[in-house]
């Protein structure tokens, strides 16, 4: 039987990352994957003949170039491609266009409130200063604020440094702005009912959370700190779908002598003397290692393969009240040829990122209200992208793919999920784009309807929940996923987890399979493979 | 008419109906853009897609007559003898000491018919070295509308527009097609490292050539962009392309006397062949040739994400300065800091460690940082797909 070094459990983007450094060290490291396609939420399945899904993650800006450079991803195939434009419509037939050309973004805004246009300045250098805070987090191990030894000590002085560069006033700000929701938030800038949806969308996407939820305003900078070539807050297809993320990944990971298996669910890890030895398959197959690191979410991993009997009592009790609430679906459209949008002009440029139907906030909370009665949003918020306006290589010439993110699906309406239920959310989503677009549901070849329950059970993400875990402040840094735990390393000795129910937390941002991968690597004694943050100052 | 300093292509029109930001500059006189929307879409068109690039200010330069091949062999470094009918080579000339004038490709249209694309005006040069030769040599910059389709999906466009035989046309191989009534002359050549073509065809026809192929994209079938400069210049760099005249200083141009750079200089060496009949500046190259390397332009990646444009080179932190970066790009497609840079090498040799000086602004205060350096023995960066017969769709 070969030997291995590492074994991690989960061929997601994480995995695969943690998996490439610690190839990249020279440890022999196997990755194990339940599917047999690799990627886990970073897929691209052929799933209507000639058209290519993104079927799970769709749009990427998180993804730290650190480890694009040091994996030489460029070279392994992958080209992230930046969206241009975005737009929400609105129900009276007008629209708020956000274009990628920033004197056309200013005119529209000042179409909608000349006040808002000049408070968007405001607005957007406060974001820029948590960002620029913030980003300098997301390559490091966060300090155990509870220990005395020195590295977390300094580790923690570098954390205090950085936030006493700020001014009293923005320390304020800064405290408050963790613990706010996004409707007040941004209610301190806009006056605009569509500006103030607009820009709410993005704090809600992926969370149990609505508009009005103290804590949103925080996932607003989730999702505005990742960068496009420097390009603060911009997004990006991935050519090829976010399959070629896994795909250049793999493609790394092999180049240093990795090996993956498919189709080998881990059933559980094993351990002897609160050490984990290695892993046994579902087939019955045993593998041994001296690190076996877990991909999965903390749910999964402590609760579904490690046995109870060999955990602290404590971390059991964290896991079952890990915040892990699945939220959101998708669906997934072939289109026989472009949709037109009746609000827009011939040509318009804003099909070409992200589009939304939501103009009002209280459109927003009203669709959360319907999730926490378990039920889908009868009006949901979607976050909606066509990249074959781009990616020639996704759908036949002419024809198109449509990724419909769906806020809010509950993991399981009254009475659990069935087909007619699948169909009736689907066609929710379907009608919400009908009243936008005359030829949309015309253009219809094939549409995947996916709620947590798909989610959950392919991907293995628990209750679908995209981020491995609610990003509230209980649950972020060095609370990440549980507090004393938050450095990559398990409870038991030899064991450590990669996922994004780590710091820095959900995203297709590579950051936690990264930092684990120091951590291991330190404990081995070998040669850090990992990239440093390249810093923004 | 007046109100332009600008010379005005067979393409204009269109150029200047897509142009939304309104940044032209000259190119050999002409009125060229530098953008038409944003470097990135106008970059990820040439990686991604199919861009769509007015090559018309190029030099073009028709060499005719019954000596011209012996004129263009005497003229370049390269062996030409070989070149066949409807192949294209990349060139460099030399004046007698040896040093770069220009660059360019020479296109073999027939038995003594040649065409010499060049980046720099090279009448007055050609003519000075025809002396003794039967040739015929025309400017027909003017006279030619040319245009590059350069991308992926390039191959699948002039497809779709009905140019047929595509799929056998190697790398540097030319052929003639008439289209809709149109005249073109098509060679599978391009200055992005990436699958491409290039297009020529008379002034007359440029417009319908041009909207034959954005029609592609006007139609949804395909995503094509007009692009400018500044994102050639990037993909260039990316594809380890030289510049005459932003990586060195050409020889005819150069007023201080360690300015011009022979082919060694710039690690074309490749291009150099001793074996050929005697061309202009063997003499001194040979002579070179037996000479320690005293300097190189080298494929030079800089650590970090700061931008290292005009940096000098030092041999270690705040060591002795080797060097000075000539051009550079933020790679999209690596993530990383691409230069072309000028070393001083030492007994003939790259020194092991080079690093840069870098001096970049944040908030309108300067800072400054030191990044180490590793040179590159191959482009940066080329694509499988483009030197593939036949090319893949996209």
């Amino acid at each position: 039987m070969e030997n291995f070094d590492a074994i991690v459990i989960g061929a997601g983007h994480n995995g695969l990352t943690n998996a490439a450094f610690l190839a990249k060290a020279g440890l022999k490291v196997l990755v194990l994957e339940k599917n047999e396609y690799i990627g886990g939420a970073t897929a691209s399945l052929e799933l209507h003949k000639n058209w290519k899904y993104s079927n799970c993650s769709y749009v990427c800006s998180l993804f730290r170039p650190e480890i694009y450079q040091s994996l030489d991803l460029g070279r392994h195939g992958l080209e992230v491609v930046p969206l241009q434009g975005s737009v929400t419509f609105k129900q009276d037939g007008d629209y708020l266009g956000s274009y990628h050309q920033s004197d056309l973004w200013r005119r529209e805004v000042a179409r909608h409130s000349k006040k808002d246009a000049d408070a968007a300045v405001r607005f957007d250098a406060d974001l820029m200063k948590w960002c620029r805070l913030i980003r300098g987090f997301l390559l490091r191990t966060p300090p155990d604020p509870a220990s005395f030894r020195p590295r977390d000590a300094l580790e923690f002085a570098f954390l205090l440094k950085k936030f006493y560069s700020l001014s009293e006033s923005e320390l304020y700000e800064f405290i408050r702005f963790f613990t706010m929701s996004i409707a007040n938030y941004l209610e301190q800038y806009f006056e605009s009912d569509v500006i103030l949806a607009h820009f709410s969308g993005g704090s809600i996407i992926g969370t149990g959370l609505g508009v009005y939820s103290p804590g949103t305003a925080y996932v607003l900078l989730h999702h505005a700190m990742g960068d496009v070539d420097g390009n603060v807050g911009s997004w990006g297809f991935a050519r090829g779908g976010m399959g070629s993320v896994a795909a250049a990944l793999s493609s790394s990971f092999l180049s240093f002598g990795g090996t993956i298996r498919k189709s080998s669910e881990v059933k559980k890890i094993t351990v002897s003397n609160q050490t984990a030895t290695g892993v046994e398959l579902v087939s019955g197959e045993i593998i041994n290692a001296n690190a076996i690191i877990s991909n999965l979410d903390a749910k999964r991993t402590f609760l579904k393969i490690i046995d109870e009997s060999d955990l602290p009592e404590d971390i059991v009790k964290r896991a079952k009240n890990f915040k892990i609430r699945g939220s959101s679906g998708k669906v997934n459209i072939a289109l026989d040829g472009m949709p037109i949008f009746s609000a827009l002009p011939d040509k318009s440029p804003l099909t070409l990122g992200h589009m939304h139907f939501s103009d009002t906030l209280e459109r927003l909370e009203r669709a959360y209200d319907d999730w926490k009665d378990d039920r889908w949003s009868s009006d949901p918020y979607v976050d909606m992208v066509i990249p074959t306006q781009y990616d020639p290589t996704m759908a036949p010439p002419g024809k198109h793919m449509m990724s419909v993110f769906v806020q809010y699906c509950p993991v399981s309406p009254e009475g659990g999920w069935d087909d007619k239920k699948k169909k009736a959310f689907g066609d929710t989503v379907i009608n919400q784009i009908g009243d936008y677009s005359p030829n949309f549901k015309d253009l219809i070849l094939h549409a995947e309807i996916r709620t947590p329950h798909e989610i959950e059970k392919e991907v293995g993400l628990t209750e679908g929940n995209i981020f491995q875990g609610e990003l509230t402040l209980d649950q972020l840094m060095f609370n990440r996923p549980f507090p004393g735990y938050a450095q990559y390393r398990g409870p038991l000795k030899r064991m450590y987890m990669c996922s994004s129910s780590n710091h820095p937390g959900g995203g297709v941002m590579g950051a936690p399979g990264a930092n684990a991968a120091r951590e291991i690597l330190r404990d081995f004694k070998r040669k850090n493979t990992t990239p440093e943050d390249f810093g923004d100052d | 008419m007046t109100s332009s300093v600008f010379q005005k292509s067979p393409f204009q029109a269109r150029l200047d109906a897509l142009n939304i930001v309104q940044q032209w500059t000259s190119w050999n006189g002409y009125k060229s853009a530098q953008v038409f929307d944003t470097i990135a879409s106008e970059y990820f068109a040439i990686r991604s897609t199919c861009s769509l690039m007015d090559l018309t200010p190029m030099e073009k330069f028709r060499i005719t007559g019954p000596d011209s091949q012996r004129f263009l062999n005497r003229l370049v470094t390269r062996d030409l003898s070989n070149l066949a009918i409807d192949r294209v080579a990349y060139v460099i000339w030399c004046n007698d000491e040896g040093k770069v004038l220009d660059d360019g490709t020479v296109f073999r249209l027939g038995e003594n018919d040649f065409r010499l694309c060049a980046q720099h005006h090279q009448l007055d040069w050609l003519s000075i070295s025809r002396l003794g030769f039967n040739v015929n040599i025309e400017k027909e910059t003017d006279d030619i509308a040319a245009l590059a389709v350069q991308g992926p999906t390039s191959f699948s466009v002039l497809n779709k527009v009905g140019i047929e035989g595509l799929d056998k046309l190697k790398p540097f191989q030319i052929c003639q097609q008439s289209i809709s009534g149109i005249e073109i002359m098509i060679s599978r050549t391009g200055f992005t490292g990436d699958l491409g073509y290039e297009l020529w065809t008379s002034p007359e026809n440029a417009l319908d050539l041009w909207d034959l192929i954005y029609g592609q994209c006007e139609n949804g079938n395909f995503d094509i962009r007009a692009i400018g400069l500044h994102a050639l210049n990037m993909v260039r760099i990316e594809a380890g392309f030289i510049m005459p005249g932003e990586d060195f200083v050409t020889a005819e141009t150069a007023v201080r006397a360690d300015r011009s750079r022979s082919p060694f200089e710039l690690g074309l060496s490749w291009l150099v062949d001793f074996e050929k009949p005697y061309f202009t500046g063997k003499k001194a190259l040979q002579a070179e040739a037996l000479r320690p390397a005293n300097r190189r332009l080298v494929k030079l990646s800089v650590e970090g994400n700061k931008p290292p444009a005009d940096a000098f080179l030092y041999d270690k932190e705040n060591g002795k300065r080797i060097g000075t970066v000539k051009s550079c790009v933020w790679s999209p497609i690596l993530k990383a800091n691409l230069t072309l840079s000028d070393i001083e090498f030492e007994n003939g040799s790259c020194p092991e460690k080079i690093w840069a000086e870098i001096y970049y602004q944040k908030e309108l205060e300067w800072k400054s940082s030191w990044s180490q350096c590793h040179v590159s023995h191959k482009p940066f960066w080329k694509n499988a797909r483009a030197s593939l017969t036949p090319p893949m769709k996209f």
